[in-house]
């Protein structure tokens, strides 16, 4: 264990080491204009000690499991796939001091001596490597040397991978999604899967268990998204929408600097409060209001996901709507009432049609945020896959799914968990594009006005 | 719109009628306006006030004070067991020695008697062969009846409870043997599976974790991204790239990081599941947005004058961005990255995939040993049917939101405190 962080410390003491001496040697060296300060020349020196050590502890480490295993495992050459995968855990798990029976001992001898021959080599390498690229930077450390410009490309160049981190991580997003996805669309077809009208993805344990293939028709899951969408949207556009109205138009400044804020943390409390209250809450009380009233309102009913998810997303409608009503410009006001028009006439006839694209973009946002949220129908919303409009069932959503279909252990090989995936990208896909069309329709507009 | 306002007035008292409609018109628009903000903050409150009315009692638990016998060579013989229902036997000699009676007795205490007293006398080995007056957890029943959760006046089978329970809770109470005291296990243990035992010291533990490892990996490197992109990108292709990509990585639904990191994470990487480390890293892609376009805003609210200052003077546009504004920009990117932990603490659908939302009695010790986090906490506790998690979630949900609350108003507070008008 200390190991494999020594070489972490022996880096980072050589590279302050290295910062002193470099910057010491250039203040000793006979003075003139230096192109950069004397502590350019230390950060050049600590560069050389430690970038290239670093380099090689990252490298090492990534590979040195894969190297140890297939050694270990080369003595079982009949072994491959799951097997070897099995045996090799199970070697680990004894190394580890976790005793299982027949294990071959030989094999935890080995894998134990060549992990700590791998530490050590690594140690050794790390250490020789830096004390090199000390070396190395000291040797080129004279006056000619332009240690600021050296220093500040090494800077730009950190900069910049820290930013291709972000298209890393999307082309990761559509990679993993992608992958699957292709390979689930080798056992179901797409069309199946966009068009079906049966979903039951649960794999029968026998054979002759109804619905042992499972059923991959995505429909039923793509219905009931809607659902609770529209039902959220009927929330949160009316009351988000005259919210922003009011505040943007009618409220004093002094009840807008306390609403506003208070408006906000609706979006700031956590998803899963709010499956909380949805679920152990709401629906209850719904269900006994539904007995009251003769009707059957289940109790994982698409109302109250949808209700709860509406309150949640009504800042993202009355933020939105409010900034782009703020933006219209005050002539445009002024101009409705000096022909005579009330506040409400002016908000309804001049002000609404000219902040229409804004609000638009404002509730197509709010969409993509209700289409893709996942705690709250994961503790309101139902599993079964329903294909009904009927606000009092129980329906179930694409991203209740994905979290079912993923959750636990499970082999990564299964339809089961591909359809996750292929349910992922087609989420991934349908958020993206609101959020692209939105963001487009908001720019639009205000570029409009200025 | 036209065909109902009349072009000419034919009289006074039209026009009379016409302006009463349009005053009234707007007064009805106004009280939409008041109705939906009412509606809103109405329900913010409803909201707030349901989670403490149930949660509160969270915070304290009902424990029952017994006297107890720890003979000497029951304390050797590590009966614990025998000792604890001796004193029970002792408190209600009625009860007799069957076995039924034996483990309705048993019932009004927590489960987890047993180890408390075999840690009591761990810790105190002196405690050996004296009586002693313990107080121990009342079991989950007994407790949510003290709380008056429970009504006793419905018929036996449908309560948790026992008539003959109620008649000893009774006799306790008359005794001064049953309190309400200060729920301490809630804030020193994992989770249980008994409601009256289960803490949430292993997940507060396990979201720090994961937060010190988002916090370490996205500070950095979205500083990094936002002074690249705010002072030295080219304005290029590959710039107007990144630019797009991380507007759109902030709308991503975050169930789909939960994809990315099962995906790479787990299955490319080999990372362990329900570890903080993976957690942490998923989280960090996810606020990786959140602090980028933060600490852009805090850069670019300096005024150009400062850099422009600095390199007349001889620095260079690195020595002048990194002296002279980033310093400037310190407390809006510390802002940002606050909002961004805060967001990550409440992130429980990503942690789903991870396996985070898991069983975990052990408080974790390190980075990657199996842990929970507060928000998978609540949705574990909410998914439990013993009324005593029900209790314990909206309490977990307290903590959360007061978190949450100290997060944010300190980000307000570094706001108000070092946002200047240049």
């Amino acid at each position: 264990m200390l190991l494999s962080y020594l070489p972490l410390l022996i880096i980072a003491l050589f590279g302050v080491g290295a910062f002193y001496a470099s910057r010491a040697r250039i203040s000793a060296a006979p003075q003139r204009a230096l192109p950069g300060l004397p502590g350019h020349y230390g950060w050049y020196g600590t560069l050389w000690t430690v970038v290239p050590a670093a380099l090689v502890y990252a490298v090492w480490t990534i590979i040195d499991d894969q190297v140890i295993r297939n050694i270990v495992l080369s003595d079982f050459p009949e072994l491959s796939g799951a097997a070897a995968t099995l045996l090799y855990v199970s070697i680990e798990n004894a190394a580890a001091g976790v005793m299982t029976d027949d294990v071959p001992m030989a094999s935890v001898e080995l894998l134990l001596n060549l992990e700590n021959l791998s530490a050590a080599a690594r140690f050794a390498l790390v250490t020789a490597v830096s004390v090199l690229g000390f070396f190395w930077g000291w040797r080129r450390i004279r006056p000619e040397l332009t240690a600021r410009d050296r220093v500040e490309t090494a800077l730009l160049v950190a900069l910049f991978i820290a930013s291709i981190i972000a298209i890393l991580t999307t082309v990761g997003i559509v990679l993993s999604l992608v992958v699957e996805t292709f390979r689930f669309f080798q056992l179901v077809s797409p069309f199946e899967f966009f068009f079906g009208l049966e979903w039951s993805p649960q794999i029968a344990l026998r054979d002759d268990q109804v619905a042992a293939s499972g059923a991959f028709g995505a429909v039923p899951v793509f219905a009931g998204t809607l659902l609770i969408t529209v039902i959220a949207m009927l929330v949160a556009g009316p009351i988000g929408l005259m919210s922003a109205i009011y505040l943007a138009e009618y409220a004093h400044p002094r009840v807008r600097a306390v609403i506003k804020p208070l408006l906000e943390i609706l979006a700031g409390i956590p998803t899963v409060v709010y499956g909380f209250f949805a679920a152990l809450v709401l629906a209850p009380s719904m269900r006994n209001l539904g007995v009251d009233l003769g009707l059957t309102i289940s109790s994982e009913s698409a109302l109250a996901a949808g209700l709860i998810m509406g309150i949640m997303i009504i800042p993202f409608v009355s933020s939105l709507s409010d900034d782009i009503m703020t933006a219209v410009p005050m002539s445009l006001r002024e101009g409705s009432y000096g022909l005579g028009a009330t506040a409400s006439e002016t908000i309804k006839r001049v002000i609404l049609p000219a902040a229409t694209p804004g609000i638009v973009g404002g509730f197509m946002l709010a969409i993509s945020r209700a289409i893709g949220e996942t705690m709250i129908v994961v503790m309101a919303a139902g599993l079964a896959a329903n294909l009904t409009a009927n606000p009092f069932e129980a329906v179930t959503t694409v991203t209740v799914q994905i979290a079912t279909l993923l959750v636990g252990d499970h082999e990564f090989d299964s339809e089961k968990t591909m359809a996750a995936f292929a349910l992922g990208l087609t989420l991934f896909f349908v958020t993206l594009a609101l959020n692209v069309v939105a963001l487009r329709v908001v720019q639009k507009y205000s570029e409009r006005y200025e | 719109m036209s065909s109902s306002v009349p072009t000419t007035i034919s009289s006074q008292a039209a026009a009379n009628r016409l302006l009463l409609r349009r005053k009234r018109a707007e007064r009805r628009f106004q009280l939409y306006g008041i109705l939906a903000i009412s509606a809103a903050v109405g329900f913010l409150v409803v909201f707030l006030a349901s989670i403490v009315s149930r949660g509160y009692m969270g915070f304290v638990q009902t424990e029952v004070r017994l006297t107890i016998n720890f003979e000497q060579e029951l304390v050797e013989a590590g009966s614990y067991r025998k000792i604890l229902r001796t004193s029970l036997a002792e408190l209600f000699p009625e009860a007799g020695s069957s076995r039924a009676e034996r483990r309705a007795l048993a019932g009004l205490v927590s489960a987890g008697t047993v180890f408390v007293l075999r840690e009591t006398v761990e810790a105190d080995p002196a405690i050996a062969g004296t009586v002693r007056d313990v107080w121990v957890l009342a079991s989950d029943p007994v407790d949510q009846f003290h709380k008056g959760r429970i009504d006793a006046s419905l018929p036996e089978e449908e309560r948790p409870i026992s008539d003959a329970s109620l008649a000893r809770i009774a006799a306790l109470e008359q005794d001064g043997r049953i309190a309400l005291r200060f729920n301490r296990s809630f804030f020193s243990r994992g989770d249980s599976r008994n409601p009256e035992e289960a803490g949430i010291l292993g997940a507060i533990v396990g979201s720090a974790l994961a937060l010190v490892v988002t916090l370490v990996v996205s500070f950095p490197i979205g500083v990094m991204t936002a002074v690249y992109l705010e002072a030295f990108a080219p304005r290029n292709r590959i710039t107007r790239l990144i630019e797009i990509n991380i507007n759109n990585l902030a709308a991503v639904p975050s169930i789909v990081f939960g994809l990315l990191g099962l995906a790479v994470f787990l299955n490319v990487f080999g990372l362990p599941r329900s570890a903080p480390i993976s957690g942490g890293l998923v989280l960090s892609l996810m606020t990786l947005p959140t602090i980028i376009i933060s600490s852009r805003a805090a850069i670019r609210a300096v005024p150009p004058s400062f850099a422009e200052a600095a390199i007349g003077l001889g620095a260079s546009r690195v020595q002048a961005i990194f002296h002279h504004v980033l310093p400037v920009a310190a407390p809006g990117t510390l802002t940002g990255a606050i909002i961004g932990m805060a967001q990550a603490l409440g992130e429980t659908a990503p942690l789903l995939m991870m396996g985070m939302v898991a069983f975990v009695v052990e408080v974790p010790g390190g980075f990657t040993d199996p842990s929970t986090v507060l928000p998978a906490q609540v949705y574990l506790w909410a998914d439990s049917p013993e009324r005593g998690f029900a209790e314990k979630t909206a309490a977990a949900i307290i903590v959360l939101l007061g978190f949450l609350l100290v997060m944010n108003g300190l980000a307000v507070y570094l706001r108000r405190k070092f946002e200047k008008q240049w």
